[in-house]
């Protein structure tokens, strides 16, 4: 059977090399993320807790694992929002998607 | 009960019913009913997409159920709450544009919507409604139970009382609203589960005499709550890695999730909701599970979980910030039902009538199913809630595991990997939803495979069939 879908743009869609660009930085983020959260809990943390040294009052483990860990992503999304995300238009008419202005310039 | 918590809940009822209606009002007719009902039109900006991503995920468990377990296990359960703050990110990128851009090729409404395309397979669209049909509906009704015990609880009233109160509040304005509502009034609950939480907080840290003063207290009476082990040892480095599969990148397969990446306006609102949302949902979980923890030298002895957050913010606080505070609980629970209440009836009328059923069916029939379908939903799920039957119960164990096992490959690579087919679809979805309950089974009597979680093999079994499909019965190149 054929269910090949008639495609009005041949070559792959332009916006799509960029939705797949910033779907592997999603990934990278996310194990960045799992190494550091894993990394400071579990490093740290499995010292006995007499040896644990206290950052506002929390477990060292923690701090770093859980609240710098946190701040570090939200840091790095709103930069990498900023200057790596791009804006393309979503609608279905791609025929000028290389010029990326607002306003519906077609027909 | 004290009328001073009562007040803040009622005018925080009657805001939410307010701010339901008026978006109710301005559904235009651009687009189409089932765009505008179903999905608000895909207009959504950054703000509101990333308070409703947030307050759809966050439910009951977020703000009563994980703060009891974090009292009760210490430090160990906020790292490994901790693991959701990649939900804020994830989600959006992953699916990101090309779900978003697909998803206006395909004309999608729903999760469904966009399978049945990107597969031309029907059985593959009658196969997820019906996992969502019966999953969501079941976990719909278990959060129904928690709103109206929640009620309960605060006011005295009675559970039956209680839950008339709640349903009623929820049903009008998602019923008459539709998405626009449940996203207006998701973004409202979503900035009361923030100034609740950091109220709280601070109420909390001031009457334990600050963190160190409440760290002393903890290791005083047991070291281990201040370690990742938990408060008996027994918090594995495994099991709590795995819960990035079930509570993290494994949420991208959530439908109630998944349809929210595909309604938004410009990639614009999708780039401030990246931001908004990781910071909104890393702030929620670490600030409520630190509340949990740091109540336990502050209140000793409470026996229920689920308690633990109303009685400490009663304690600490004085009545009407307490029920501001308490407000918070309230509307993420009102928010993750107002969205699978939304979802289930999407997946009635546009997935099974309009699809199977009846696909010529006119704009007003249309209309009137879509009200009639959510309202009567609402109202069935309002009776069972009154005594739940075992069998929801029962059901609601794999609502959140087993719809991620049987949607995260289908959803993600078919956005990504071209040979995906719809042989590899349905045999994802089979193996994921079977593996999830056989191994619920083994893990119920034998204790954890591998020490993971209940997820972890069902999310890598359905990978593997995924795979498997696509490539046996028909390899051929998709494109999009």
């Amino acid at each position: 059977m054929t269910r090949k879908q008639t495609n009005p743009a041949q070559a792959t869609d332009p916006r799509f090399k960029i939705a797949h660009r910033e779907a592997i930085i999603g990934i990278v983020l996310a194990i960045f993320n799992f190494i550091w959260w894993f990394g400071f809990a579990y490093g740290l943390g499995s010292r006995p807790p007499e040896e644990y040294t206290y950052i506002w009052g929390l477990p060292d483990w923690f701090f770093y694992s859980c609240v710098l860990g946190f701040i570090i992503m939200c840091i790095l999304v709103i930069v990498i929002t900023k200057f790596v995300l791009k804006e393309v238009p979503l609608d279905v008419d791609p025929s000028n998607t290389d010029q990326p202005k607002e306003g519906p310039a077609k027909q | 009960m004290n009328i001073g918590v009562i007040i803040p809940l009622v005018i925080f009822l009657i805001g939410i019913f307010a701010i339901g209606f008026i978006a109710s009002k301005q559904m235009s007719g651009e687009g189409g009913f089932l765009q505008q009902y179903f999905l608000g039109g895909r207009e959504l900006g950054g703000f509101v997409l990333a308070m409703t991503m947030v307050a759809t995920y966050g439910s009951a468990s977020s703000f009563l159920g994980g703060p009891g377990t974090a009292y009760t296990v210490g430090f160990g359960w906020i790292l490994l709450a901790m693991t959701q703050v990649v939900t804020g990110y994830f989600v959006l990128l992953i699916l990101g544009k090309k779900f978003a851009i697909l998803g206006r090729k395909y004309n999608a409404v729903t999760m469904i919507d966009f399978l049945k395309a990107r597969y031309n397979s029907p059985l593959v669209a009658i196969l997820s409604a019906i996992a969502i049909i019966v999953f969501l509906f079941s976990a719909m009704t278990a959060q129904w139970v928690g709103g109206g015990r929640l009620i309960e609880s605060l006011t005295g009233l009675q559970y039956t009382t209680a839950l008339f109160i709640f349903a009623i509040s929820v049903l009008v304005y998602v019923t008459i609203g539709g998405f626009r509502a449940v996203a207006l009034t998701d973004a409202v609950q979503g900035a009361v589960m923030v100034v609740g939480t950091l109220v709280l907080l601070i109420g909390v840290i001031i009457a334990g005499g600050g963190v160190p003063a409440i760290m002393q207290d903890l290791i005083n009476e047991n070291p281990r709550l201040v370690t990742p082990y938990g408060a008996d040892g027994t918090l594995t480095a495994a099991y709590v890695s795995s819960f990035w599969i079930l509570v993290g990148v494994g949420v991208v397969g959530l439908p109630q999730m998944a349809v929210r990446a595909m309604s938004y306006k410009s990639s614009r609102a999708m780039h401030r909701a990246l931001v908004i949302g990781t910071i909104v949902t890393g702030f929620i979980m670490l600030n409520m599970h630190l509340i949990g923890v740091f109540a336990r030298p502050i209140m000793p002895g409470i026996d229920i979980g689920d308690k633990v957050i109303p009685l400490v913010a009663l304690e600490v606080l004085p009545p009407w910030l307490a029920g501001i505070v308490l407000a918070a609980p309230m509307a993420a629970i009102m928010s993750t039902v107002d969205s699978l209440l939304l979802l289930v009836s999407s997946a009635i009328v546009k997935d099974v009538y309009l699809n199977f059923i009846k696909p010529e069916a006119s704009e007003t029939t249309v209309k009137r199913m879509s009200f009639g379908v959510t309202g009567i939903l609402g109202i069935i799920v309002f009776l069972l809630a009154l005594q739940p039957p075992e069998l929801l119960i029962f059901l609601n164990l794999f609502a959140f595991g087993g719809l991620e096992a049987a949607f995260i490959w289908p959803v993600v690579l078919g956005l990504y990997w071209k040979y995906g087919n719809k042989y590899g679809a349905i045999f994802s979805m089979i193996t994921g939803i079977a593996a999830y309950i056989a191994i619920h089974f083994y893990n119920t009597a034998n204790g954890n495979l591998l020490g993971v979680h209940t997820v972890t093999l069902p999310v890598l079994l359905s990978l593997a069939a995924y795979i498997i499909g696509s490539l046996a019965v028909k390899r051929e190149a998709y494109q999009f």
